[in-house]
C-alpha cells in the first residue's frame, strides 16, 4: 500500500458554550485538533461530551463561540469528518454491505470497498445480513467499518469502545493508530482508555 | 455529487420496498378510504360519480400524509442525517432526492391505482384518465409540502401528531385545483386545461419552495 497522507488541516474551536433546555452545560471551551493528533474527550455523565460532538456535526448550534477548519474556513468541519456515535447511522432493513456502500457513495473519497472494510473489522460473514439481525457489538463494528470505506481526515467518535469485545477494542486502537500515522486526527469521547499513547485529554467540567 | 444524490434516492426506494418500509401502506389506506365511502353514502350512483373525483383526491391527500412524519425523523433518530450532512451534497439536493423517493413510492402508485379505484365510486369511463392525470401532476406538490413539514418536526418525539395539522392547510390550493380539474373532465363550463395547468404550476412551485424550506429547517438543528 502506498503511503497516504492527509493535507495539513485543523479543527479550531474557540470559547464554545452549550445550553440544553435553558441550562448551561459548559462554556469557555477551546481546543485545536490538528493533523496526527488525538484528543480523548472526558467528563462525567451529562458534562456535554455528546453535545460537543453534535456541535461539530452541525446538529446542535453552539450558544456562543465558533468552530472552524483552520486552512479551509469555508468548509464545515462535518464535511471533512467521519462520525460514529450512539446513533450509528445504520438502517436496520438494509444489509451491512448496502449500508457501507451507501455511506461510501455519500461521503466520497473512496478507500476500501465495503467487503474489504468488513473483513478488516472481522465481519466478512455478515455482509449480506440485514443490520437489524446483528448484535450491538457487531453493529458498532459495521459502523466503524464506515471509517475505512472513505477517506476523511477527522474521526469524531462517541464512546467508540462501547459494546466492543477486547479483540475488537485492540482492532479499533490499531485502526486509530494507523489513521494518526496517515496524518489524520481523532476526537473521541470516552470513559475508558483508547489505547493511544499520544492522546491529549480534554476534560469538560470538573 | 450525482452519485450521492442517486445513492439517497436508491436507498430510500430500497427501504420503502423492504419489510416495514411503509411503501404499500399509503396504497392500502387509499383503498380503505375509497372502499368505505360508498358504504357510507348508500347506493346512489349519481351522487357517487358526482363526488367521485373529490373522494379520490381526499383519499390520496390523506394517504400521502400517512407515514410522512418518518421522512426525516427516521434518519434523524438513527444518525443517517449526520451522514447526509457529512456528504458534500448540498442539503437541498439531499431533500430533493428524499422527496422524489417519497413521491415515487406513494404519489405515483396512488395515481396509477386511481383509475381502478374510480370504478368503486362509479366514475365514468372517460373521466378515469383525467383524474389519474390530475393525481399524477398534483401529488408531487403534496410530497414536497409534506417534506417541509416533516423537516420541521424531524426532531420532535411525537411529530406524527402535529405534522398533518401543519401540512393540511398548505395543501388546500392543490386540493381545490386538483378536484376542479378532475371535475372539469366530467363536463361543465371550464375547460380541463385551465385548472390542470395551475395544478402543474402549484406542483413545480412546491418542489422548489418545499425543498428549500425543508433544507433550511434541517439546517437550523436545535
Amino acid at each position: 500500500m502506498t503511503q497516504f497522507s492527509f493535507p495539513k488541516l485543523a479543527i479550531e474551536a474557540g470559547n464554545l458554550a452549550c445550553r440544553r433546555g435553558g441550562r448551561l452545560i459548559f462554556e469557555g471551551l477551546a481546543f485545536r485538533l490538528g493533523t496526527g493528533e488525538a484528543i480523548a474527550l472526558t467528563g462525567r455523565n451529562g458534562a456535554g461530551k455528546s453535545s460537543l460532538l453534535a456541535m461539530l456535526c452541525g446538529r446542535l448550534r453552539p450558544d456562543a463561540g465558533t468552530i472552524r477548519i483552520d486552512g479551509a474556513p469555508e468548509i464545515a468541519p462535518i464535511e471533512l469528518s467521519h462520525v460514529v456515535g450512539h446513533r450509528d447511522g445504520l438502517k436496520t432493513a438494509l444489509t451491512a454491505q448496502e449500508n457501507l456502500a451507501f455511506a461510501q457513495a455519500l461521503l466520497g473519497d473512496v478507500a476500501l470497498s465495503p467487503a474489504e472494510a468488513l473483513a478488516v473489522v472481522g465481519l466478512p460473514h455478515v455482509a449480506a445480513l440485514p443490520v437489524g439481525y446483528l448484535s450491538a457489538g457487531q453493529r458498532r463494528r459495521v459502523a466503524l467499518a464506515r471509517l475505512l470505506v472513505s477517506r476523511r481526515p477527522f474521526w469524531l467518535l462517541d464512546e467508540p469502545m462501547s459494546a466492543l469485545d477486547l479483540a475488537a477494542q485492540d482492532m479499533l486502537s490499531g485502526l486509530m493508530r494507523a489513521h494518526l500515522a496517515d496524518g489524520g486526527a481523532i476526537l473521541a469521547a470516552t470513559h475508558g482508555p483508547l489505547g493511544l499513547d499520544g492522546a491529549r485529554e480534554l476534560r469538560i467540567g470538573p | 455529487m450525482s452519485r450521492a444524490f442517486l445513492a439517497i434516492l436508491r436507498r430510500d426506494l430500497a427501504l420503502a420496498s423492504r419489510a416495514g418500509g411503509g411503501g404499500e401502506l399509503a396504497l392500502v389506506f387509499f383503498l380503505t378510504i375509497v372502499v368505505l365511502v360508498p358504504f357510507a353514502l348508500g347506493p346512489d350512483l349519481n351522487l357517487l360519480s358526482r363526488i367521485g373525483p373529490a373522494i379520490l383526491w381526499l383519499g390520496a391527500l390523506l394517504s400521502m400524509l400517512i407515514g410522512l412524519d418518518r421522512l426525516f425523523q427516521a434518519d434523524e433518530e438513527d444518525g443517517s442525517l449526520d451522514l447526509i450532512r457529512a456528504s458534500m451534497l448540498p442539503l437541498e439536493l439531499a431533500v430533493l432526492a428524499k422527496g422524489l423517493a417519497h413521491w415515487l413510492t406513494t404519489g405515483l402508485p396512488l395515481a396509477l391505482a386511481a383509475p381502478l379505484l374510480g370504478l368503486l365510486v362509479a366514475l365514468p369511463g372517460e373521466a378515469m384518465l383525467p383524474v389519474a392525470a390530475t393525481l399524477l401532476v398534483g401529488t408531487p406538490a403534496l410530497s414536497f409540502i409534506g417534506a417541509a413539514g416533516a423537516a420541521l418536526t424531524a426532531g420532535l418525539r411525537r411529530g406524527g401528531l402535529i405534522l398533518p395539522v401543519l401540512v393540511a392547510p398548505l395543501t388546500v390550493p392543490v386540493l381545490i385545483f386538483g378536484v376542479s380539474a378532475a371535475n372539469a373532465a366530467l363536463g361543465g363550463t371550464i375547460p380541463f386545461s385551465t385548472p390542470f395547468l395551475i395544478l402543474c404550476a402549484l406542483s413545480l412551485a412546491a418542489i422548489v419552495i418545499g425543498t428549500l424550506a425543508a433544507a433550511t429547517a434541517l439546517r437550523q438543528g436545535e
